[in-house]
């Protein structure tokens, strides 16, 4: 299925007012061509000059056609508006289906860029398939079908011949425009791409350009490709202008065919005279109606792109394990035994045989180097990638269970959590709908989140903006701390959440993490290697593999990754220590360092 | 903004040829239509009144012909000017903006958005397609062609022309009087439509913490009610605002068909004749279609304003200023007075007021936490920003005074994430290309030492294609170390008097920590004047003065 035509699958659940719209709308457009066809009419026969009186009902008529065609005209406009809002709001939720289905793995496959550029610009674009094409099309149809039938009966002769000029235009004028536009535009794209390319590199480089004097260097470079496109959109130029003309000329072709055969038509008295002026004015109304072709046809190769764009996500399929329907015992703890996983369409697993175990009330670490498979194994626990081995919790294997009801025993905080645009209450209740204002303020206290909230003017009820935007990264991260101690899980999984924060609050945030997690069964995944004395077992996580594990004490003495690592950022905490002892904004003797 | 933007109007002065071409097209086709009229009524006159035969009105029909085909050869050349004018337009705006937001540099927009500002000078630019070649000649067309079919009218049937002359002045005053009245429904509108994407956007990209809490699937429900109700809200408003073109169109129709009418009936009773009134009747509907494509082609030039104010917004950011002393002569002492800067906007400094003097051959290591302003501050000694209070003095001379030019040409900077572009863009630079960013001129001997004097000439020379090896785009392929090292030749092939030095905050590998911590102390040895801001304690432990920036700890 093309994509265009699957867009339209996805959004045409208000047929019946499309349906509506369009029928209006050729009411409108007949409405104007019969407006100049009877004010034709009545011209030619008062030319005989008939009683006045015969010319009644026909000046009626005619300002009938004039109320009509605004009237209906501004009806349709309305009917095709909703519709269309009806569908687009429809495609809103398909796409929003078609992610939560692939939600997370295959998400990773759209860059955050490129989803809201999709869910944004493409699903606004969408809207022109109903009111650009698709109506424009349909009453241009019903119109055509209707003027013609008039013409054959009026003429035989003059309508096939008109009949034919029409269909031409009806099928070759938007497939040509659409071709040159279409193969224009493709000769122009590398040039455009290259000039794009260029100015983000300059852009993104403006302090090195400018420092080192290569900035007026760079700008020729720019200005050059510049020229370039420029060149090339004036050649081009004439292939894009090719829209303009052929609706005219195609008008042309059905007035001077209509004049052609209707004139003698009328000497040998096969027409009435007065209908000459009818059958030559309404090819020339009908020609105005069909000018917004062009448009359309435009407006079609510009939704082609975002079509199949959003097509993508529609058909984008789920590597997410197939979730099984056992429902989750007890939690009596985890035992993961030798467990491969691998991502699709990698050349290697991701996890290549990992074992590790959990009792309730236990806290472990994991860690290791980045892409060693930490979050993997994390994406392995929640149920969200399939595995083989084995990896048992609540009284059976993983895959077997439904992933929703599985998660509702594991709980998982992520290196950067969503906070909606919401207040602070709604983000939190996410956790457990029920929960009472004595149980948020609890998880907000062990998040050490309360005196903030308590400060706020509206407390609970305040809005934290979009993408938390009035938070910091550091209390984004508490209140999903928060909402996780509110959902109350009986495993849950700290996967790197000081990870994208600066070093002095992934440190504060470290001390409430591990305070929280003290009495809860927990696996806390970290590349930080402080603190992690209290753990209960420490796995060293390399290329898949448990290379280390045991206690702090066990792997300081053993001196192998950890141990190693563990010196290396104790270093940091000296420079910690140096910037303490330091006087503020004055230059010093350096003192000594100590050095781990 | 302004349909007629005085700022955009001085950027449509470089396009007039086009602009009074795309006019004269237009008139040129006003003429033609009414020529067109004049031909096709009297054809018909001929026949159905006169009773003229075809071979009598062949001459009048392959006119008629010969107009409509000149007709579509005009339209097709009115797209090509409409083109062709919107291109120089573009490409001057594109070119200033740019030199602009580079000019700004990581204090401007390109800083904290370069995708942002250059879809906006691309696509965003490409927007006022429909401005400048549709918009601008039909606002004059407008004027000009209802005028002439006017007069035209006038000379054949005064009755119909003060129909027509009386119904035209009644659109724009509908249409403002109408317009004024949705403006502020409108725009309240616009809100909800960006609180309804907004709200889709927002739940699509908190999807994985939706599935996490098994709450995913019940959203689906909530983003249908969001957008119904964004739905009847809208129709709310567009029932008001299409009532513009409501009116305009019933004014229009309904003034056509008095005009038919009212020639009818006098044609009945002999006081018109048959081609005036044919004439009159195809010569009214011409009189309203300039005014009707303002309003289209205003609505398609909206995106490409919303476009140039932003671009506007840009270009009026103010730049920062140079001085115009030279750049004194010989080593550099760089003195640091009192120098604190707080932004615009805010109560809290960016950087607590910091003192100290750096001597030539000595190297000062900046240390601090970090949002406790070392950025701020190189900021400040590399002259994209002015600070608010305080001084630096270089070699005894305001810093402020000299050309900012001068000071940078002095100065080798290896900044924490370089971008290892050559000054061409290109795609995939050399290294070669890549080291004589800030030195067009240097030898390649010279670009080889400077690598082995950053720590990876040997490296360097191992590869098939030494120095002429490419790198890729992003600069993968190589170790956020090597990058760091490169950049280190870079600088350091400019032969400068000073180096300033940002440490990547993320631990490199041992080889190139080493390096660095060498390059730097070589630099040092040769005289130059150091500054680096350290992360780790390397940097520190080579450094004759240690700095820490950022206000006194309140624990």
């Amino acid at each position: 299925m093309s994509p265009v035509r699957a867009l339209w699958k996805a959004m045409s659940a208000q047929r019946a007012e499309l349906a509506l719209a369009a029928f209006v709308g050729f009411l409108a457009s007949a409405s104007a061509i019969a407006l100049l066809g009877t004010s034709a009419w009545l011209i030619s026969r008062a030319a005989e000059m008939p009683p006045v009186l015969t010319l009644s009902v026909a000046a009626v008529m005619v300002r009938a056609f004039a109320l009509g065609r605004a009237v209906f005209r501004y009806l349709e406009r309305l009917l095709g508006h909703d519709a269309a809002f009806r569908g687009l709001s429809q495609l809103r939720v398909s796409l929003y289906e078609s992610l939560e289905a692939i939600t997370p793995n295959g998400l990773a496959r759209f860059t955050r860029g490129d989803l809201i550029s999709r869910l944004g610009a493409d699903v606004d674009t969408a809207v022109d398939l109903p009111l650009r094409i698709v109506l424009p099309w349909a009453q241009a149809a019903l119109v055509s079908i209707g003027t013609v039938a008039f013409l054959i009966w009026l003429l035989p002769t003059a309508g096939v011949v008109i009949g034919v000029v029409v269909l031409l235009a009806l099928t070759v004028m938007p497939w040509l425009i659409g071709r040159t536009a279409a193969n224009a535009e493709a000769r122009l794209a590398p040039g455009k791409a290259a000039l794009a390319n260029a100015a983000l590199t300059s852009l993104s480089a403006s302090p090195d350009l400018l420092v080192l004097g290569a900035d007026q260097r760079a700008l020729a470079a720019l200005h050059e490709r510049d020229q370039s496109v420029t060149a090339l959109g004036r050649r081009e130029s004439v292939a894009l202008g090719l829209s303009g003309g052929t609706g005219t000329l195609f008008q042309g072709f059905a007035v001077v065919a209509a004049l052609v055969i209707a004139i003698p038509a009328v000497s040998d008295g096969r027409l009435p005279s007065v209908m000459l002026a009818v059958a030559a004015l309404l090819p020339l109304a009908l020609f105005d109606v069909l000018q917004t072709l062009p448009g359309s046809a435009l407006a079609f190769h510009r939704l082609q792109g975002a079509a199949a764009r959003l097509a993508e996500i529609h058909e984008a399929s789920a590597t997410e394990a197939a979730s099984g329907s056992k429902r989750p015992g007890e939690f009596t703890g985890l035992v993961v035994d030798d467990v491969h996983a691998r991502w699709s369409g990698a050349e290697v697993d991701a996890l290549a045989g990992v074992s590790l175990s959990i009792a309730p009330g236990e806290r472990i670490a994991i860690v290791g180097p980045s892409g060693s498979g930490k979050s993997t194994l994390a994406t392995v626990l929640m149920g969200f990638l399939d595995y083989e081995g084995s990896a048992r919790t609540c009284g059976g294997e993983i895959r077997r269970f439904d992933g929703d009801d599985l998660r509702e025993r594991i709980g998982l905080m992520a290196q950067s959590s969503h906070v909606f645009d919401t207040t602070i209450a709604a983000n939190l209740r996410l956790g457990r709908l029920e929960s009472s204002d004595p149980e948020v303020w609890a998880a907000l206290e062990e998040a050490q989140l309360a005196d903030w909230v308590r400060s706020l003017p509206l407390g609970l009820e305040t809005e934290v903006g979009s993408f938390g935007t009035r938070l910091s990264g550091g209390q984004q991260q508490r209140l999903a701390l928060a909402r996780l101690l509110l959902a109350d899980r009986d495993l849950v999984i700290l996967d790197e959440p000081t990870e994208h924060l600066d070093a002095q609050t992934a440190e504060q945030l470290d001390l409430t993490l591990l305070a929280a997690t003290s009495r809860r069964t927990a696996i806390v995944i970290t590349h930080r290697l402080t603190g992690l004395e209290s753990a209960d077992r420490i796995y060293v996580l390399e290329r898949g593999c448990v290379i280390e594990h045991g206690t702090h004490a066990d792997l300081m003495h053993a001196d192998g990754w950890y141990a190693a690592n563990r010196r290396r950022q104790d270093d940091q905490r000296s420079m910690a220590e140096l910037i303490s002892g330091l006087p503020a904004g004055i230059g010093v003797p350096v003192p000594p360092l100590a050095r781990g | 903004m302004r349909p007629l933007d005085p700022r955009l109007m001085r950027y449509a002065r470089s396009t007039r040829g086009f602009l009074i071409a795309a006019v004269l097209l237009g008139v040129v086709t006003a003429l033609l239509v009414i020529l067109q009229a004049r031909a096709l009524s009297s054809v018909i006159v001929d026949v159905t009144a006169n009773g003229l035969g075809f071979s009598e009105v062949r001459g009048l029909v392959i006119a008629v012909a010969a107009l409509l085909a000149a007709r579509a050869a005009l339209a097709w050349l009115t797209e090509i000017a409409a083109f062709r004018s919107s291109a120089a337009v573009k490409e001057e705006l594109r070119t200033a903006a740019l030199a602009h937001a580079l000019a700004l540099g990581p204090q401007g927009p390109a800083g904290t958005d370069p995708a942002g500002v250059t879809t906006l000078v691309t696509r965003g630019v490409d927007a006022l397609d429909a401005y400048f070649s549709r918009y601008l000649p039909q606002l004059m067309l407008a004027v000009i062609v209802p005028i002439t079919v006017l007069l035209t009218m006038l000379g054949q049937d005064i009755l119909s022309t003060v129909i027509v002359a009386i119904t035209i002045p009644l659109i724009p005053l509908f249409m403002i009087l109408i317009g004024m009245y949705t403006k502020s429904r409108v725009d309240r509108q616009w809100k909800t439509l960006a609180v309804l994407s907004g709200h889709f956007l927002d739940l699509v990209a908190g999807l994985p913490t939706l599935k996490i809490f098994g709450r995913a699937k019940s959203q689906a429900e909530a983003i249908a009610a969001v957008g119904d109700r964004y739905r009847m809200s809208t129709m709310g408003v567009l029932r008001v605002s299409f009532l513009s073109s409501l009116a305009l169109e019933l004014l229009a129709t309904l003034s056509v068909a008095l005009v038919a009418v009212s020639v009818g009936l006098r044609l009945a009773e002999g006081q018109i004749a048959f081609g005036v009134a044919l004439f009159v009747l195809l010569l009214a509907p011409e009189a309203y279609l300039p005014i009707r494509l303002v309003g289209q082609h205003f609505h398609a030039a909206a995106e490409g304003l919303g476009a140039a104010e932003r671009i506007f917004a840009i270009l009026e950011t103010p730049l920062p200023t140079s001085g115009t002393a030279p750049m004194p002569a010989g080593a550099v002492t760089i003195e640091v007075d009192h120098l604190g800067h707080t932004y615009a906007g805010s109560d809290d400094p960016a950087l607590a007021p910091t003192s100290f003097t750096v001597a030539p051959g000595s190297i000062t290591a900046l240390v601090g936490l970090s949002g406790g302003g070392k950025s701020t501050l190189l900021n400040v000694l590399l002259g994209f920003l002015t600070p608010t209070t305080g001084d630096v003095r270089v070699s005894g001379g305001s810093l402020a005074d000299i050309r900012t030019e001068d000071w940078r040409a002095s100065i080798g900077w290896v900044p924490q994430s370089p971008v290892l572009v050559a000054a061409d863009l290109t795609d995939n630079p050399t290294i070669a290309q890549v080291v004589r960013l800030g030195a067009p001129e240097v030898t390649d001997v010279k670009i080889r030492m400077a690598l082995a004097d950053a720590g990876i000439g040997e490296e360097i020379a191992a590869l098939p294609l030494g120095i002429e090896t490419t790198l890729n785009a992003d600069g993968t392929g190589l170790s956020r170390g090597q990058q760091q090292r490169i950049a280190i030749a870079r600088a350091l092939v400019r032969s400068p008097r000073v180096l300033l030095l940002d440490e990547p905050s993320a631990a490199l590998d041992t080889d190139s920590e080493d390096a660095v911590v060498t390059a730097v102390r070589n630099a040092a040895v040769r005289g130059c004047t150091v500054i680096v801001v350290a992360h780790r304690p390397a940097l520190v432990e080579i450094a004759d003065q240690v700095v820490r920036v950022g206000a006194e700890i309140h624990a």
